[in-house]
Formats: C-alpha cells, sequence, structure tokens
C-alpha cells in the first residue's frame, strides 16, 4: 500500500516537471506572432484563451491535474487535443497498434537473446562466444533508423524482387549453407574432427534443402502440408524432452511423441475448425483440445513424478498447435500475395495493415498484419536482444560459479540437470526482473521505430504533439510512458520477491 | 585415473594462483586495474581506433575562431569546408546518379591503389563534400557524447554521493527527484528540449541533455556509498578527525571509481545514439549546422540510388559508439575484482613446468 502511494507521488512529481519544461520550452503562439493574417490579434486571442496561456505553467499544471484526477470519479478529463479531439479517444487508438509491435518484439527478443546468450556462457571464452560478444556489441553500437532502412531495403524490396522468381543461385546458397554451417559447429565446439563433421553435415543438409526449395519454387507459394507437420512434431517431441526431462525419462518421450502423433492426425479436423466463420473460436478450441489431450496423456503414461512429464507435453502440443496454424497462414499466402491490393509485393515498408479495397478472407487479413509486422519487429527487437544475449550469458556464468551448482555436480548429477534445472532456473530470476523492467523502455523505443515504418501508434502522436506544441496530448502520452514504466518497475520488484525468497519488499531500508 | 588427474589440477590451479599472486605483488591498485585493462585486446585495439578516430575527425577542416566577419583561421588537412559548395560531378558514376564518392580503398585489384580523389565520400545534392559533412556531424556526435558525459558524470557522482553519504532527509529529496526524472523515458525528455533548443546548436542542447541522464548513475553511486560508508576505514578516518568532504573525496570516492567511470562510458556510448536518434526524429542538432543522424535522416530516401549518403553517416556512428563500448568492457572487466585473468596456454606450460621443477626439488 505505501509503495502504491509513492507510486502516485512519483507519477505527480514526474507530471508536474514535464509539463512545466514543456510549456515553459514552447511557444504556441510563436508562429502565429510571425504570421501575417489579418485578424492576427484576434487568432492570438482565440488561442491563448482556448490552452489557457493567461496563466502561468504550475497553474496550468493543475486546471489540467484536475481533470486528469477525474479517473477516480470514473471520469477522467485529458483534455482535448489541438484538432479538438479527446486526447483519450486519440490514445486509446494508437496503444493496441504499439503494444502490437511490442509484444512481438520483446517476445523474439527474449527468446533468442537468452538462447544464444546461454549457449554463449556454455561455451566461455570459445569462438562463439567472442562472435556473440562482438555481435552484441555490434548491435548495441547500431541505430536503429539505420538498421531500419537496410531493412527496408534488403529485407523488403530485394526480398520481394527475389520472390518474384522465388530461385535461388548457386553462390547464394553456397554461402547460406557455409555460413550456416560455421554458426552450427561454432555451437557444437569440441575436438576438430567433430567440428569439422558438424561442419559439413549441416553445409550438405542445408544446401540440399535450400536446393529443394528453390527448386519447387518453395517461397514463392510457402506451404507446410500434414507430412511436414508430422516431422516438425516428432523433431519437437524429441527436443523438448531432452530439454526439460532429459531423453532417458521414456514416460516423458512417449508422451511427446503421442502428442506429436494426435497434432498431426488433428490436422485435418483442424482445419474444418479454422476455416468456419469463426476462426478465432476454432483456433482456441483447438489449442484447448490439444491441451488437454496433452495432459490426459500425461496422465495415462506417468506414474509418478507427472508434473515434468505433463510440462514437457505440453510445450510439445503447444508447439504443434503453433505448426498447424502457421501452416493455416501459408495457405493463406496465395490469395493474399495474388491480390490486387498487394500485387506480389507481400512484404511492405509503410504502414501497419493494407487498405483492403475489396473483401478478404480473415486469414489473409491476418497473414497481411504478420508481414507488417516483421521488419519493424525486428528494427525494434534487435536493441533488447543484444542486451538480454549479454545479461543472460553474464547472469548464467554468475550462477554456474556458485556453491550449489558445485555441488549439484558433486552428487552426480548429469550436466543437463545441472545446467537446465540448477543453473538455468536461477539465472531466470534477475532476468525476469529485467525483462519487465524493460517493457517501458521498449515502448518508448517504439516513438522511433514506429517513425521509420509509418505506424499510427504512439510515437507518431508524440510526434505530433511535439511538433504541434499540443501540450495535452504531449502530456497523455507521456503519462501513459510513466505510468507504464512505474508499473513495471513495481511489477518486477514484486516478482522477484516471489521468485526469491530470501528477498522481501519493503522491509525496511 | 580420474581422480589423479583431478589432484593434478588442483596443483595446477595452485600454482597458477601464484603466478597471477606474483605478477600483482607490490602495485597499487590502480596500477593493477590499468595492467588487466591494456591486456583486454578488443578495448586497447579500441582505444587506439578511437583516438585516432577523433584525430582524424577533428583535424579534417578548417576552425574558424573569433568573429564572425573576419575569423582565425586554423587551417585543417581537407581542401573543402562542409560549408563550401565546390561543382556537382556528373561523369563517370553509376546508374546516370550524380555525386558519386570516388575513394578507392581496394589497393591491387582495380589497378591505381588507395587514393581519396576529389570527393572520397561523394557530394550531396548541392554538391557540398560530403566527406567534409561526415567529419563535422562526427564532430558534433563526440563533442555530444563528451559534454553529456562529463555533465552526467559530475552531476551524478556528486549528487549520488552525497545522497548516499549522508542519508536522511537530503537522501530522500535527493532521490524523489531522482525518481522524477527517470520516470520520464529519454526520449521524452530530449525530444521536448530537443525540439526547442536544438537551432541553439549541439553544444548548448548537450549540456541540456546531460542535465537529464546523470539519474541511473547518481543511483548507482549512492548505492556503493551507502555500503562503503559502513566500512572500517570510513570510520579510521572519521576517528582521525576528517572532515566529511575530505571523507568522501579521498576515502570513499575513489573506492567506488570503478562503478563509475565504466557506467560513465556506457553512458556516453548511449549518448552517441541518443543524440543521433534525436536528430534523425528531427528533434536534435538542426540544419545548417550537421550532425551524423541529420544527415541519416536527410537522405534515407537516397539510398537506392546513392547509397553511399547513407552508409558513410552510418558507418561513423558505428565505429564510434562500438568502440566506447568496447572500452567501457575492457574497463568493466578491469576493476572487476572477482575477474581472473585467462591464462594463455604459454601460461598454463610455466605453471605446469614450475610445479614440476617443485616436484623435483622435493
Amino acid at each position: 500500500m505505501r509503495r502504491i502511494g509513492a507510486l502516485f507521488i512519483i507519477l505527480f512529481g514526474s507530471s508536474f516537471l514535464l509539463f512545466n519544461l514543456s510549456a515553459i520550452s514552447t511557444d504556441p503562439i510563436g508562429e502565429l506572432r510571425l504570421s501575417d493574417a489579418p485578424n492576427k490579434e484576434q487568432l492570438i486571442l482565440n488561442l491563448t484563451r482556448e490552452l489557457r496561456l493567461d496563466l502561468p505553467p504550475p497553474v496550468r499544471y493543475f486546471v489540467w491535474l484536475r481533470g486528469v484526477l477525474g479517473v477516480f470519479i470514473g471520469n477522467p478529463n485529458f483534455g482535448l487535443t489541438r484538432e479538438q479531439e479527446p486526447v483519450i479517444t486519440a490514445i486509446s487508438g494508437a496503444i493496441p497498434v504499439t503494444i502490437r509491435l511490442v509484444i512481438v518484439a520483446t517476445f523474439v527478443a527474449i527468446f533468442l537473446g537468452i538462447a544464444l546468450g546461454i549457449t554463449s556462457a556454455l561455451r566461455q571464452y570459445t569462438r562463439f562466444d567472442y562472435g556473440m560478444t562482438f555481435f552484441a556489441f555490434l548491435l548495441f553500437s547500431l541505430p536503429v533508423f539505420w538498421i531500419a532502412v537496410l531493412l527496408k531495403q534488403y529485407l523488403a524490396i530485394d526480398f520481394n524482387d527475389f520472390l518474384v522468381n522465388a530461385t535461388i543461385s548457386p553462390p547464394w546458397i553456397i554461402g547460406l549453407s557455409i555460413a550456416s554451417g560455421f554458426f552450427w559447429a561454432a555451437i557444437f565446439s569440441g575436438t576438430r574432427k567433430r567440428v569439422l563433421t558438424i561442419f559439413f553435415t549441416v553445409f550438405l543438409a542445408n544446401s540440399a534443402l535450400l536446393t529443394l526449395l528453390s527448386a519447387t519454387k518453395w517461397f514463392a507459394y510457402p506451404r507446410l502440408g500434414p507430412i511436414t507437420v508430422a516431422l516438425f512434431g516428432v523433431g519437437v517431441a524429441y527436443g523438448v524432452t531432452y530439454l526439460s526431462v532429459g531423453l532417458g525419462s521414456k514416460a516423458a518421450l512417449k508422451t511427446s511423441l503421442l502428442m506429436a502423433g494426435i497434432g498431426t492426425i488433428s490436422y485435418f479436423p483442424a482445419q474444418l475448425l479454422l476455416n468456419s466463420n469463426r476462426p478465432r473460436l476454432g483456433l482456441l478450441i483447438l489449442f484447448i483440445i490439444l491441451i488437454a489431450v496433452s495432459i490426459a496423456g500425461s496422465f495415462v503414461f506417468s506414474k509418478i513424478d507427472r508434473g515434468p512429464i505433463i510440462r514437457t507435453s505440453l510445450i510439445t502440443s503447444v508447439l504443434i498447435g503453433a505448426f498447424i496454424l502457421v501452416d493455416r497462414l501459408m495457405q493463406a499466402w496465395r490469395p493474399f500475395v495474388e491480390s490486387d491490393d498487394v500485387n506480389y509485393r507481400p512484404v511492405a515498408t509503410i504502414g501497419q495493415s493494407t487498405i483492403w479495397l475489396s473483401e478478404v478472407p480473415f486469414w489473409v487479413r491476418v497473414l497481411d498484419q504478420a508481414m507488417r509486422l516483421i521488419l519493424p519487429t525486428l528494427a525494434l527487437a534487435l536493441g533488447g536482444f543484444a542486451s538480454y544475449i549479454r545479461f543472460s550469458r553474464g547472469t548464467l556464468l554468475d550462477v554456474l560459479n556458485q556453491d550449489y551448482i558445485r555441488t549439484a555436480r558433486a552428487k552426480g548429477l548429469n550436466e543437463r540437470t545441472v545446467i537446465m534445472r540448477h543453473a538455468f532456473r536461477n539465472t531466470m530470476i534477475p532476468m525476469s526482473t529485467i525483462l519487465v523492467g524493460d517493457v517501458a523502455s521498449i515502448v518508448s523505443g517504439a516513438i522511433i521505430t514506429e517513425r521509420i515504418f509509418g505506424w499510427q501508434g504512439m510515437g507518431t502522436l508524440f510526434n505530433k504533439a511535439i511538433v504541434s506544441f499540443d501540450l495535452n496530448l504531449l502530456m497523455g502520452v507521456s503519462i501513459f510512458l510513466s505510468s507504464l514504466a512505474i508499473l513495471s518497475n513495481l511489477i518486477a520488484d514484486l516478482l522477484y520477491s516471489v521468485l526469491d525468497p530470501r528477498i522481501r519488499v519493503g522491509a525496511g531500508k | 585415473m580420474a581422480k589423479k588427474k583431478k589432484v593434478e589440477t588442483a596443483q595446477v590451479d595452485a600454482s597458477e594462483n601464484a603466478i597471477l599472486n606474483k605478477e600483482t605483488e607490490g602495485l597499487s591498485q590502480g596500477q593493477i586495474v590499468f595492467r588487466r585493462f591494456v591486456r583486454h585486446r578488443a578495448a586497447m585495439i579500441s582505444v587506439v581506433f578511437l583516438f585516432s578516430l577523433i584525430m582524424l575527425v577533428y583535424t579534417a577542416l578548417d576552425w574558424r575562431i573569433g568573429s564572425k566577419e573576419d575569423p582565425f583561421i586554423l587551417p585543417g588537412w581537407w581542401k573543402y569546408n562542409f560549408e563550401d559548395m565546390p561543382e556537382l560531378r556528373f561523369e563517370d558514376c553509376p546508374g546516370g546518379s550524380v555525386g558519386c564518392p570516388t575513394i578507392d580503398a581496394v589497393p591491387f585489384f582495380d589497378g591505381d591503389g588507395i587514393k581519396m580523389g576529389e570527393h572520397p565520400f561523394g557530394q550531396d545534392d548541392i554538391g557540398r563534400d560530403y566527406f567534409a559533412l561526415v567529419m563535422r556531424g562526427a564532430q558534433r556526435s563526440i563533442l555530444v557524447m563528451f559534454i553529456i558525459g562529463i555533465i552526467a558524470a559530475t552531476l551524478g557522482t556528486v549528487i549520488g554521493a552525497i545522497s548516499g553519504y549522508f542519508r536522511g532527509w537530503v537522501d530522500a529529496i535527493l532521490m524523489r527527484i531522482v525518481d522524477f526524472i527517470i520516470t520520464i523515458p529519454v526520449i521524452i525528455i530530449a525530444s521536448v528540449i530537443g525540439f526547442h533548443y536544438g537551432n541553439k546548436g549541439a553544444a548548448f542542447l548537450a549540456v541540456l541533455l546531460g542535465f537529464f541522464t546523470w539519474t541511473g548513475l547518481s543511483r548507482l553511486v549512492r548505492g556503493e556509498f551507502l555500503s562503503l560508508r559502513e566500512r572500517e576505514f570510513v570510520d579510521a578516518a572519521r576517528v582521525a578527525g576528517a572532515s566529511n568532504r575530505r571523507i568522501i573525496f579521498k576515502h570513499i570516492l575513489p573506492n567506488a571509481i570503478g562503478v563509475i567511470i565504466v557506467s560513465v562510458t556506457l553512458l556516453m556510448s548511449a549518448a552517441i545514439l541518443l543524440e543521433t536518434g534525436l536528430s534523425f526524429l528531427g528533434f536534435g542538432v538542426t540544419a545548417p549546422d550537421v550532425s551524423l543522424g541529420l544527415l541519416i535522416s536527410t537522405y534515407q530516401d537516397a539510398f537506392t540510388t546513392r547509397p553511399w549518403l547513407f552508409w558513410y553517416p552510418g558507418l561513423f556512428i558505428i565505429a564510434i559508439a562500438l568502440c566506447v563500448n568496447f572500452i567501457g568492457d575492457g574497463l568493466r572487466d578491469a576493476f572487476d575484482p572477482r575477474q581472473r585473468r585467462r591464462l594463455s596456454r604459454k601460461d598454463k606450460a610455466n605453471a605446469r613446468r614450475m610445479k614440476n621443477r617443485n616436484e623435483v626439488a622435493a
């Protein structure tokens, strides 16, 4: 309770600060003063009355605050923008756009960042580790607007050109395969023979795959189909089982494989569900069924220690569900690309959705939004991604030096259990607070990204507010961002105390 | 077998420790840190590279000192200034574009070796030499970086130190102010300031930005001071009659300097990205002055036809920020007492030899 009180005081203080700062430094009538309109005096007078410029900034702040405090009686009044639109309407229109951008970017950054960071920590002082460190520093130093222009050029314009033919030229195949060969060989480093074997295996597999994809023009009309879903399913079953309980646990492996099988079988009824009139409901039903089956399956196969097995098969089933979803989206590719509004340029550089001139199916619309998300998400995710690589690497290395890790090793646990169960979980404690605390900074990072990609979100509003001296709008946006920052800090603290019982929130100074 | 190997490694470990201890014998803390830093290869390369970059950038253009009408001109080594407008070159450009770069950095393959040419980075729309523009932009960016770094370091250290040392109501008030500033995203404050004061020059903008970026550092310093002030050496100093000021600056601050330096370097690399980002949004340095972010913002649409207008300023931003980041990383490693030097193969061989010799002697 005391913390929530402090929260409001901070919010009050920071808004007061920003209000006065921007009120003093803006001069909305400056432009009018220079104009040569015949009714200049009248205009200035009107504007002064409208914006209450006759009052000094601190007093104006309290006028504004009185409206905002209406939050408590359910009638907040953030004032009007310069276009006489309530600020609340403008902001609530922009929030979903920004949230969509930020959430995807955050998840991408978290998953990739943690995965690479942890791999890099486990391979400390190898070439892979140095490479990752350099990569992370490079990403830190890249201005987001610069990388965004590159992404626009190479991932949008050039990729669209590539899709016209959809054949990969041999030098590209070889280059890509060598790159991925190096990557995987560096991850599984070991003796020279092992590295070479891995390099060549990956190289050959990759070239074969790319040649196949190129020959079948897969990129022009991507599709997965039931067989690929089945293969992916088995792969996922093995992978998830290995990471979560180890392949030694036959029960977990059986359940996951069962889930892969069921997922593949449910591919066909899933099409019916997803193609029905209410695709969202269908999607929900699909996932509920998969989850229910995976829990039931774990109960059948496991006699003891059900928790980890349920977890394993749950992850497997959700991933398989995701594959089916991706497959459905790929089926929408052809109508999407061939529609007049897209006209064979699927990766767009500007705007958050295509303006459809004709009625299009649900999945095409979803696919369109997904395609629009790619570029800004990448641009936004890169910064967070780099810091997560560094941070998860550092934390895991710290944790690995702890005594309890030595104890775990000493009592004969295998390396997988030590890493995944003892080290990884403790790494996640500081990570989780960082992740939550970062949300606000990612949202404010979206200001630049939105500007570049022409999204109509918070960033655009903010831009407009500054350029048109719109104090109400500016305060609306910044109050939203500040409360987000404060809230996420609060959540981070609470989360920390939940995850780490040694820490008690609010216990003394 | 395995057991024997373990015992062996333990012995090697012990002798490695002996090497490390021997290395730091009789050295002050500062010397140890300096040695560690010098050994950090990436950081040392960055120091040299950044230093030469700064030299290159600041000596390239003319310096005009004094009044506008009759300035004292300190000539730079480059023939154009960023305000000069030489004639726009039309000839020998690929794809019919204009003002393409004449730099040739590939030594042998194309026959004529390395040369700068008339306009190494090309020319902009009205014929200004792009090399001179990029140099000017880099000057501004580096200036902004250092000003923000110095102001934020001073303010953050002093306020954090006072707050952590005196505690009580001083601490409460100062930290509330920090809270107020820190909750507003930097980009918002910076844009508000930048939009209205950007035309007053980069240095002025940087000073203002410096007043709002010290908060994170001050929290760190406060934390350090809170823990350091409880230590025995502070009590000893106080008993010996040292004043508060003396304790803060002579006794505690040197112990907290590692945290400060590292966080200031990271702050500086963030500052250069902040400045370029602001200029990109149009809220930073404005024309007629030049900044790297402004150059990129102006020519981002020219990427397909005249990519050099986009590449060069970006490469300079990356080079500067990357160097500063690596230096910060090197400093962090150097100041970190837990950090042990990674022994090279040669060192390990030495350790083993020493161990063998001991055994023989025994």
